[in-house]
């Protein structure tokens, strides 16, 4: 009997091998994002790009599936976006954007520059609701559902393609 | 006890003392023969060991690369858009060795904060800084988000003028 | 119109043949438990379709290369229509989506043989082996289809010309070197089939090892042929001169090789005595295990590697989820039935059997040692210990010494008898043989450089050990016979598939020990008209030029090498090219090969004042390596063609394992 027992350890041992590679699965940094998929959002509160009296916290992102795109007026890519953000906005996707490491008046002269297809701005200029979010690099985009879970996450520039192939199916998706 | 028993005891002891052998010398050898990694940063604050084979890795600073007319060495310095190092090395680059593209070099660390390379690798990559060298400036207390669009800006603009 | 289908016929024949596998899967296996002859009579003819099929796909892809249809993404990323047509067809498995199918075709192409070969088979056996055979396809062909689909379309932008194939992998060694060591990963995964097959019919037995042999022999012969090409393109091709580089994806390559070598001596043990069943059957698993733990650490990018595949997260999963289930289960199929307790055939410690045990172990402790250096990095990164990375010196620290230990008793195993022996008697077959390898291992580097080298005796002595005693063992078995020559004859092919296979070992331990204590190389800065001296050899180069090839630019230098004792000249031309359609630049060695010494030159970099700083290097006996590989091959060979393993008819064989003393002629491995 205690031989069986002592065979079982093998397969059981594996197992563990297993989770251990799959726990180095999701903490390759190439991959980070993977780690918050399906989780909810963070929670955080902090006042608005426009209004520095108004606070926010994770509630706002709760009710509609909504689109947070993180943006910086120093990042070259997020003025590229634009475009494509807008044209998503115009579709009646919910966006929030989350300035982030930034000052007010850089943020507020970039929205007037190229637009601005955001609900509201949560202000965000120590990156600590970004460092949250695991951001490694402005613009990235994540896709959060009515329950305030992330259930898509786009890393970098969102070309006129992926707003197609990508950003519009997985809102279809999740609403 | 029976022959056969014995045997069979025999058997495993000598099993035991070949695989506890075998476990020593390995994690002996482990100890020996790893190399850590240090980016610039954390050179810069003292934390690598000196004169022991360890791995630094960055950025190929724009215009640091130096050869020597007469001999196969070359200087450079690599960076991390924080901190710097000087790297000293005597043979042949990697052909895919560029300034703005990220490099690991492997060798000691001296006295005076110079690193003597015996080995330099480099990887192309799009992402142009190494994934190494982002945790360690995020370790470091760095965004390294930052850091990163600027390696990236340079490594374009580098890229750009040696394609012209 | 047909022709702009070509991808979309191969994705449909994919689908077909993934039906075909579940169908395999499940009928044999069913039938197998169920004892109806009708259900597992479903297997062959399964096995043969999907075969047709996924070689169907397979051709599919290939035109798809070869017409240049870029609107499939795996063509636009890999291919361009400046490449020559030969490395359009090895383009395919150049890149992952095209060698999992590679992988996929060779799997069925195995499972089609296994089930083609077995004919004389217990009808349930053969069931059982074609239902696992079809478990495992059909894990492959849905990874395949769910995540690393070929034939994905670039529609409707579809790129003007393709991206190319990376210059690395544009070379001869590259086209041949994949298809080996795949065929010899997915072979083994006929032996595990066996071996699941035998525990579930509970029919491990001395039939079951016999019929197990030929496969794990051949499938040894192919993955050892494997690395050894790896490890020539290496040499090559990176522009270094080093010929292993302990990089985790040569290590995961050589972990199944260890565990399969210990695999293909332990059922002989098994076949002749009856004894270590159970580990027999484990050492299956492990080996077909680490033939899928090193595709995922390769494809998972879990470990960094100059060889890494492009990364994504849901094929490492994937994988990951194909290898838990699978050794999972297999390892929980060994728990729960392998033997009670083996019947226990007693031996001595001075035996064939003990020696072959301790081979076992020892390559055990070989693979334990190298997985761990693999994973080492990984564990430490995940106890936030730091970054590090596990150099050569780790290997070459454990794995030069238990080489050593192993050789020592490779020498003394042919000469053992079964169960036991007098000490004597070895004593008189060794003594000769042992003193002789001792002398001349401690004399030929004097020879050969008047000095004395620790590393390279030490080398010598153990290739000699393996090989005098069996000099010796061959006279002996020739003694008795009317002429030599007879007496040669009479021997079995597989005994000599044994003396090649060891032979192979000792011909690469002396191309190890030489070349790493003799070799001499040299960077140097040179331009035309310099002369540098290396090992006997004057290089000077008289030339700089370019010239452009069919997709790529190129710096070519001239040198004229002269042999400073013959006087006799020639030239080599080293080349660093730029190919165009990548920019990438790639290194051109310039090779003289010989069997007792190798010239290579490589350029370097361009200094931009006209002169190049280039790498010469002196690399003695470096061909002995892979020449021993391809001997080793080759005896595992010769092992299987053996007239024991042509009677296909079943001799019910299941109470064979009695044990005997075999008679020198028949004493094989």
């Amino acid at each position: 009997m205690s031989r069986r027992l002592l065979l079982l350890l093998l397969p059981v041992s594996f197992l563990l091998v297993a989770l251990f590679l799959y726990q180095r699965l999701q903490h390759d940094p190439a991959q980070r994002d993977s780690a918050l998929m399906a989780r909810e959002f963070p929670a955080f509160e902090a006042t608005t790009l426009r209004d520095e009296q108004q606070t926010v916290d994770q509630s706002l992102l709760k009710g509609e599936v909504t689109l947070v795109n993180v943006w910086g007026e120093w990042c070259p890519a997020c003025k590229q976006e634009m475009p494509q953000l807008l044209e998503l906005a115009d579709q009646g996707i919910r966006m929030v954007g989350v300035n982030y490491r930034d000052t007010r008046e850089k943020g507020m002269s970039f929205l007037n520059q190229y637009g601005d297809p955001f609900e509201m701005n949560i202000f965000d200029p120590e990156g600590s609701l970004g460092f949250d979010l695991g951001v490694y690099g402005a613009p990235e985009t994540f896709l959060v559902d009515a329950e305030g879970i992330i259930r898509y996450h786009h890393k970098g520039y969102i070309s006129p393609q992926d707003v197609s192939e990508r950003i519009l199916p997985e809102v279809a998706k999740w609403r | 006890m029976t022959p056969k028993r014995r045997q069979k005891l025999l058997i495993i002891l000598g099993g035991l003392v070949l695989a506890g052998l075998a476990i020593g010398l390995t994690l002996y050898a482990l100890r020996a023969n790893i190399n850590l990694f240090f980016s610039p940063v954390q050179i810069a604050q003292g934390d690598a060991p000196i004169e022991r084979s360890i791995r630094a890795g960055g950025l190929v600073k724009e215009g640091s690369v130096f050869r020597d007319p007469q001999s196969l060495d070359v200087e450079f310095r690599i960076t991390d858009y924080v901190d710097e190092l000087g790297v000293s090395y005597n043979g042949i680059l990697p052909d895919l060795f560029r300034e703005g593209q990220g490099v690991v070099v492997v060798g000691k660390l001296q006295a005076d904060g110079r690193f003597v390379a015996d080995k330099v690798l480099a990887r192309h990559d799009e992402n142009y800084m190494p994934p190494e060298v982002a945790q360690a400036l995020e370790d470091a207390g760095y965004s390294p988000a930052d850091y990163q669009e600027k390696a990236a800006e340079v490594g374009k603009r580098l890229n750009k003028q040696a394609s012209e | 119109m047909l022709v702009k289908m070509i991808p979309e016929l191969g994705h449909f024949a994919l689908i077909i043949a993934v039906l075909m596998a579940a169908v395999q899967a499940v009928m044999p296996l069913a039938g197998a438990t169920t004892r109806r002859p009708l259900w597992m009579a479903y297997g062959h003819p399964m096995a043969v379709g999907q075969f047709l099929f996924i070689a169907l796909a397979y051709v599919c892809l290939t035109t798809s290369y070869l017409l240049d249809d870029f609107s499939v993404t795996n063509v636009a990323n890999n291919s361009n229509s400046l490449l020559p047509w030969y490395y359009k067809m090895s383009a395919v498995w150049g890149n992952h989506e095209g060698s999992v199918l590679l992988w996929s075709f060779m799997l069925a192409g195995w499972g089609y043989a296994a089930s083609r070969f077995s004919c004389g088979l217990p009808r349930d056996m053969v069931a059982r082996v074609q239902g696992v055979m079809g478990l495992v396809s059909l894990g492959f062909l849905l990874f395949i289809l769910l995540t690393s689909n070929p034939f994905e379309r670039l529609l409707p932008n579809v790129p003007h010309d393709g991206a190319d194939l990376n210059p690395l992998l544009q070379d001869i060694g590259l086209i041949v070197h994949p298809p080996m060591l795949y065929m010899g990963y997915v072979g083994f995964s006929v032996v595990f089939a066996f071996a699941i097959a035998a525990l579930l019919g509970g029919r491990l037995d001395a039939a079951w090892t016999r019929w197990a042999r030929p496969w794990s022999n051949i499938a040894w012969a192919f993955l050892t042929v494997g690395i050894a090409l790896g490890s020539w393109w290496a040499y090559y091709e990176l522009g270094w001169g080093g010929w292993w580089f302990w990089d985790p994806v040569e290590n995961a390559s050589l972990l199944p090789w260890l565990t399969g070598t210990a695999l293909i001596h332990s059922l002989a043990v098994t076949e002749k005595r009856g004894s270590f069943k159970s580990w027999t059957v484990l050492l299956a698993i492990f080996t077909f295990s680490l033939s899928l733990l090193g595709t995922f650490l390769v494809r998972s990018g879990v470990l960094t590697s100059v060889h890494a595949f492009a990364n994504d997260p849901s094929r490492g999963l994937f994988i990951l989820v194909l290898l838990a289930v699978t050794v999972t289960l297999s390892l929980l199929v060994f728990a729960l039935r392998a033997p009670r307790v083996s019947h226990q055939v007693s031996f001595s410690w001075l035996s064939r059997d003990a020696l072959l045990l301790i081979n076992n172990i020892v390559l055990v402790i070989m693979t334990v040692t190298i997985l761990l250096g693999t994973l080492y990095p990984l564990i430490l990164d995940s106890l936030n210990l730091g970054k590090i990375s596990v150099g050569p010196p780790y290997f070459n620290a454990l794995f030069v010494p238990l080489t050593v230990v192993m050789c020592i008793f490779m020498g003394l195993g042919p000469m053992a008898r079964w169960k036991s022996m007098e000490a004597r008697e070895l004593k008189r077959k060794l003594w000769l043989a042992g003193a002789a390898a001792l002398v001349l291992g401690v004399l030929l580097p004097f020879i050969y450089t008047g000095e004395w080298n620790l590393w390279a005796s030490l080398g010598i002595v153990t290739a000699l050990w393996i090989v005098l005693p069996m000099g010796r063992d061959l006279i002996d078995k020739t003694r008795h016979a009317r002429s030599r020559l007879a007496g040669l004859r009479k021997l079995s092919l597989a005994y000599w598939g044994m003396v090649l296979g060891h032979m192979g070992i000792a011909v690469t331990i002396v191309g190890v020990a030489v070349v790493s204590n003799y070799a001499s190389e040299r960077t140097v800065r040179m331009a035309p008209g310099t002369t540098v001296e290396v090992a006997g050899y004057q290089f000077t180069m008289t030339e700089l030029t370019s010239r452009r090839g069919a997709n790529f630019l190129a710096d070519t230098a001239v040198l004229e090498v002269q042999n400073i004792d013959s006087a006799r000249g020639f030239l080599m031309r080293p080349e660093k090219r730029f190919y165009l359609a990548t920019g990438m630049p790639m290194t051109q060695v310039a090779l003289r090969p010989g069997l007792f010494r190798d010239l290579y030159v490589a350029m370097g970099e361009d200094l931009n004042d006209g002169s190049w700083a280039m790498r010469i290097q002196y690399k003695p006996f470096v061909r002995w390596l892979w020449l021993g590989g391809l001997l080793m091959a080759l005896g595992g060979v010769l092992a299987i063609v053996d007239k024991r393993y042509r009677r296909v008819k079943v001799t019910n064989k299941a109470s064979a394992a009695t044990p005997s003393q075999s008679e020198p002629q028949e004493a094989t491995l």
